[in-house]
C-alpha cells in the first residue's frame, strides 16, 4: 500500500532488481491491481456479460469522472486537508455549461471548458481564502461551502433543467467518443495522471506537498510556504471539479440542480481506498485513480450479480473502513515494533 | 586550543521571563574544532541560552558575535543562514519521505526541465553518510529510523547547510551506548573539520570523554568555565548544585504506617525498568532525578494511563489488575499531573466545576447534578487549601498557585489513600509554594501516602521522608531524610551512585 511501501522497513539484501520487486510487492497500487483482477475474474466467471463491450465502456465512462475528481482531491489530502465542496462545484459548472449552450447554441466547446474550469477555480479560491485567511479548518470550511454552493445552485437553477436537446451534439459526442477503444474521458484522466503524477514526484513543488502533510511544523522550518501550497491545492481541486462539471454535461446531457449531489464522499473514499492517507503525507494520484476504478468495478459487479442496489453504498463504506483499518493496524504494529526496538533502557 | 578566535561568542547575555531572571550576564565562546559542554541542573538556563544562540529568543541585554561581528538574529532562519544548526533531542523530520528528501527539502538539486535530480541528491547523501561513517541509505524512509539515526539525518542536513556551529541539546538522552559511541565518532569527525560544537548532556562521563571545554551555569548565573582537564566530576557536581537553601515549610513528623502503595519490578519497554518501591501511610516519598529520567512515566503507569509490560502495582496489599485510571481511582489513587493547563484542569470551566469533576457520580440525582451538593463539596476542599479566588470564575483567570489548589481539591475530594503529585510547585510563587507544602504535610499527617515527583532540590530535601532517585529509567539511589544531601542526589541522578 502507499503507506505500507513507505512505512515498512526495507529489509534484507536484495539486488537493485530485488529491491524494486520488493517495493512493488509492498505498494498499495499492486494490491489494488491484484484485487481488481480477482474481482473481474470472479464476477466474469459468474456472469460473462460483465466483460461485454457495452458494460466495459459504461464502466470506464462512469469511473473516469470520479477518478478525475479523486486526482484533484488527492492534492489537498496529501497536505492533510480535505475538499468536500467538489460535488457542489460540479453541480454549478455542469448547469452553467448547459445554460451557455441553451442561450448561445453556437458557443465553441473550448469556451465552455474554459468558463467551467475558471468558475471551479474561483470557487476553489473561496475555499482557500476561508482556510488561509479565515483560519477555518478545511473540513469545516469546505463542509460549509458544500452547502453554500449547492444552496446557491438550487436557488439559481430554480427547478429548471438542461436537456440533451439543448446541447450541441458535437459537444455531447465528447462524452461518448473514444480513441483506440478508450473513451475520451479516460484519456483526460490519463493525461492528468501523467501531469500531476510527474509534478508530485519530480518537482520540488510536489514534494513540498508531501512534506506539509507529513509534518507541517517541520515543513515551515524547512522554509516551505505552507499557505501558498495549501491555497494552490484548493485552487487546483476546485478547477478540476469545474472541469468535471463540464464533462458531466457532455456525459449525461441532462442536467438539473442535483448534478454531482453527494459525489464528494465517493471521491474521498476512492482516494483513501487508493492509499492517499487522510492523515496526509502519503499516496499517489495513480493510487487514487485505481481506488476510483476499484469502487466502480465493485459497484458494476454488484449490479451484474443482481445484488440489490441498497447494498452498494454499504459495500462502499465497508471498503473504506477496511482500507483505513488496515492502515491504522499497520501503523499501530509499527509503533509497537519501534518502541520495542528502542528498548535499550 | 584557543589559539584560534571563537566562531561564535555570546557576551554578557541576560534574559528575563516576566520578572524572573533566567540568565544573568552569561558568556559562552565557541571555538572551531572544539566541543564545548554546557552544564547545569534543570532550570539552570541552558535551554534558554541555546534558544538565544539559535535565534528563538532575543537576549534582553548582551551580544551575540559571529566571527567578531555583532549580530542580532530575528528568528531561527537567520541563525541557520549564519551557519548555526541545532539538533534537538527529538528531531523534526518528515516521516513519510526518504532520508535524502528530508535532508534536501526546500532546496533540492534540479536537473533538466527543473525536475528534481534524485541521483544527485542520493549521491550527495551517500557522500555525507560515508564521510560520517554511518551506513544510512539515501532512499530509505525516515519513518522506522531510530532516534539515533534521525539525529544523524539532522546532522547530515546541517552539513549540507555548511553549518559552522552545531548545537546538540541532550542528543544522547534517548540513545543506547552503542548509538552514543557512533554519535561521538561523528562528533570527532566534525571536530577535525573545524566545526564548533555545543554539547548539552546530563551524563557527566560523556561530557568528560567528548568535550574539550566546559561551562557551568546555576540558576541562570555563570559559575565556571575552563578546559575539561581542570575539572573533576565531583567538582562539577558541587559547582552545579552549591546553592544556598531557601527557607521552606518542612514536613512535620507523622506516624509512618503500613504500605499504601507497593510497586514490584515495573517495566515499560524503552521507558523504565526494575522499578520497585513502596509508599507508606503518612509518608512522603520523593522521586528525584533529571528531566527525562522516567519519573512522570512511572507515575502514569501507576495511575494506569500507560500500560506497563511487566511488574505489579498493589494498593494496601491488593494487586491492581489491568490498571486503568478508573480502576486506579477506585483503588484510592489520585494523580495531580505536572501540566495543570493541559492535563489537570478544564480551563474554561469554573473552579467549582473543576473541583468536583472527580465526583460527578456522587453529586447527581436521577442523572441531574445537584448544585447545592456540588457547591458544598467544592467549598470544603478549597477552603481547607486556602483557595483565594471566586469559585464561579473560570480557572484560566486564576493564578498558578490557585489553579494548583483547584487541582489538588479535585483529587482530595475523592479521599485518596495515595496521592501522586508531579512537580507540585512548578511555576507558582513562593507564598503559594509554602502553602502547597504545608498542605502536603497535613495530608501526610492524616495517614495519606504521598509520592512526590520533584526536580527542585530544596523541595525534595525539605519535604520527603525518603528520596528515590531515578536515572535513565531506573532507580539509582535511595536515601532517608537524614542521610540525603544535594551532592548525593545529584550524583545518583547522573548515574554516578
Amino acid at each position: 500500500m502507499g503507506t505500507l511501501r513507505n512505512r515498512e522497513y526495507l529489509s534484507g539484501n536484495f539486488g537493485r532488481l530485488g529491491q524494486l520487486w520488493e517495493r512493488w510487492l509492498r505498494s498499495r497500487e499492486s494490491w489494488l491491481i491484484l484485487l481488481l483482477a480477482l474481482l473481474v475474474i470472479g464476477t466474469a466467471s459468474m456472469n460473462a456479460r460483465f466483460l461485454g463491450p457495452q458494460n466495459i465502456k459504461d464502466l470506464m465512462l462512469n469511473v473516469s469522472l470520479i477518478a478525475l475528481l479523486a486526482i484533484g482531491q488527492s492534492i489537498p489530502i496529501i497536505m492533510r486537508q480535505i475538499d468536500l465542496s467538489v460535488g457542489s462545484i460540479v453541480g454549478i459548472t455542469a448547469f452553467l455549461s448547459g445554460l451557455i449552450f441553451f442561450g448561445h447554441p453556437n458557443t465553441p466547446s473550448l469556451v465552455v471548458f474554459l468558463v467551467g474550469t475558471g468558475v471551479g477555480l474561483l470557487l476553489g479560491a473561496v475555499n482557500a481564502g476561508l482556510i488561509i485567511w479565515g483560519r477555518v479548518p478545511s473540513l469545516i470550511a469546505t463542509l460549509g461551502t458544500l452547502y453554500i454552493y449547492r444552496g446557491a445552485d438550487y436557488a439559481w437553477v430554480h427547478g429548471r433543467q438542461i436537456n440533451a436537446a439543448n446541447v450541441p451534439s458535437s459537444f455531447l459526442a465528447l462524452g461518448n467518443i473514444g480513441f483506440l477503444g478508450v473513451p475520451l474521458l479516460m484519456w483526460i484522466v490519463i493525461l492528468f495522471l501523467i501531469l500531476i503524477g510527474t509534478i508530485l514526484r519530480r518537482l520540488p513543488m510536489g514534494r513540498e506537498c508531501y512534506a506539509i502533510g507529513s509534518n507541517p511544523a517541520a515543513a515551515i522550518l524547512a522554509g516551505i510556504n505552507l499557505h501558498r501550497r495549501v491555497s494552490i491545492g484548493f485552487l487546483f481541486s476546485g478547477a478540476i471539479a469545474g472541469l468535471t462539471g463540464v464533462l458531466w454535461l457532455a456525459r449525461f446531457g441532462t442536467v438539473d440542480a442535483t448534478a454531482g449531489l453527494g459525489i464528494e464522499f465517493q471521491v474521498v473514499t476512492a482516494a483513501v481506498v487508493g492509499g492517499v492517507a487522510i492523515t496526509g503525507g502519503t499516496g499517489t494520484v495513480i493510487g487514487a485513480a485505481l481506488g476510483a476504478l476499484l469502487l466502480g468495478v465493485f459497484n458494476s459487479a454488484l449490479v451484474v450479480l443482481r445484488v440489490p442496489p441498497f447494498w452498494q453504498q454499504a459495500f462502499q463504506g465497508t471498503m473504506l473502513l477496511v482500507a483505513i483499518s488496515v492502515d491504522a493496524y499497520l501503523a499501530h504494529r509499527l509503533a509497537i515494533r519501534l518502541r520495542i526496538k528502542r528498548s535499550h533502557v | 586550543m584557543p589559539d584560534a578566535s571563537p566562531i561564535v561568542e555570546l557576551l554578557k547575555i541576560s534574559k528575563w521571563f516576566g520578572s524572573t531572571p533566567v540568565l544573568n550576564k552569561v558568556d559562552l565562546p565557541l571555538y572551531p574544532g572544539e566541543v564545548h559542554a554546557l552544564l547545569g541542573e534543570n532550570g539552570a538556563g541552558k535551554s534558554t541560552l541555546v534558544k538565544i544562540l539559535c535565534g528563538v529568543h532575543l537576549p534582553d541585554s548582551g551580544k551575540v558575535h559571529i566571527n567578531g561581528e555583532a549580530v542580532e538574529f530575528r528568528g531561527p532562519a537567520q541563525a541557520r543562514r549564519a551557519g548555526i544548526a541545532v539538533i534537538y533531542q527529538e528531531p523534526t523530520l518528515f516521516p513519510d519521505l526518504s532520508i535524502a528528501e528530508n535532508i534536501y527539502m526546500g532546496r533540492q538539486p534540479r536537473g533538466y526541465g527543473g525536475f528534481i535530480d534524485y541521483s544527485a541528491m542520493h549521491r550527495g547523501v551517500t557522500a555525507i553518510m560515508s564521510q560520517l561513517g554511518v551506513p544510512l541509505r539515501a532512499e530509505d524512509p525516515v519513518l522506522g529510523l531510530s532516534i539515533a539515526d534521525q539525529q544523524i539525518v539532522e546532522i547530515a542536513k546541517a552539513l549540507t547547510f555548511d553549518a559552522k556551529v552545531l548545537v546538540m541539546d541532550e542528543p544522547t538522552a534517548a540513545l543506547s551506548s552503542a548509538e552514543v559511541e557512533r554519535l561521538f565518532n561523528v562528533v570527532k569527525k566534525l571536530r577535525t573539520q573545524g566545526v564548533a560544537l555545543l554539547f548539552i548532556s546530563h551524563r557527566l562521563e560523556e561530557v568528560f570523554s567528548i568535550s574539550q571545554r566546559i561551562t557551568i551555569l546555576r540558576d541562570g548565573e555563570f559559575i565556571a568555565t575552563g578546559s575539561v582537564a581542570d575539572f573533576t566530576t565531583d567538582e562539577v557536581i558541587r559547582k552545579m548544585v552549591g546553592r544556598v537553601m531557601t527557607t521552606l515549610f518542612p514536613k512535620e513528623p507523622a506516624p509512618i504506617g503500613e504500605p499504601v502503595l507497593t510497586v514490584r519490578g515495573l517495566r515499560r519497554a524503552g521507558v523504565f525498568r526494575d522499578i520497585s518501591f513502596e509508599v507508606r501511610r503518612g509518608e512522603i516519598v520523593a522521586l528525584a532525578g533529571l528531566v527525562g529520567a522516567g519519573r512522570t512515566e512511572v507515575a502514569r503507569a501507576i495511575f494506569g494511563i500507560d500500560p506497563s509490560d511487566e511488574g505489579e502495582i498493589s494498593i494496601e496489599g491488593k494487586v491492581l489488575r489491568d490498571p486503568d485510571p478508573t480502576a486506579a481511582m477506585q483503588a484510592g489513587i489520585a494523580l495531580v499531573p505536572e501540566d495543570r493547563q493541559q492535563q489537570g484542569l478544564v480551563t474554561e470551566l469554573s473552579a467549582k466545576r473543576n473541583a468536583t469533576l472527580t465526583l460527578l457520580r456522587q453529586l447527581h440525582r436521577f442523572g441531574l447534578m445537584i448544585p447545592r451538593l456540588e457547591k458544598a463539596v467544592a467549598r470544603e476542599w478549597t477552603e481547607r487549601l486556602q483557595f483565594r479566588g471566586h469559585l464561579d470564575e473560570p480557572v484560566r483567570v486564576l493564578s498558578g498557585g490557585n489553579q494548583q489548589k483547584v487541582v489538588l481539591a479535585k483529587w482530595l475530594a475523592t479521599q485518596p489513600k495515595l496521592l501522586i503529585v508531579d512537580e507540585p510547585t512548578r511555576g507558582i510563587d513562593v507564598g503559594a509554594k509554602a502553602e502547597v507544602h504545608r498542605t502536603l504535610s497535613e495530608l501526610a499527617k492524616t495517614g495519606m501516602g504521598i509520592l512526590m515527583i520533584s526536580s527542585e532540590m530544596p523541595e525534595v530535601l525539605g519535604m520527603a521522608d525518603r528520596i528515590l532517585v531515578m536515572h535513565e529509567g531506573h532507580i539509582t539511589g535511595e536515601f532517608s531524610r537524614s542521610d540525603a544531601n544535594e551532592e548525593k542526589i545529584m550524583a545518583a541522578a547522573h548515574g554516578n551512585a
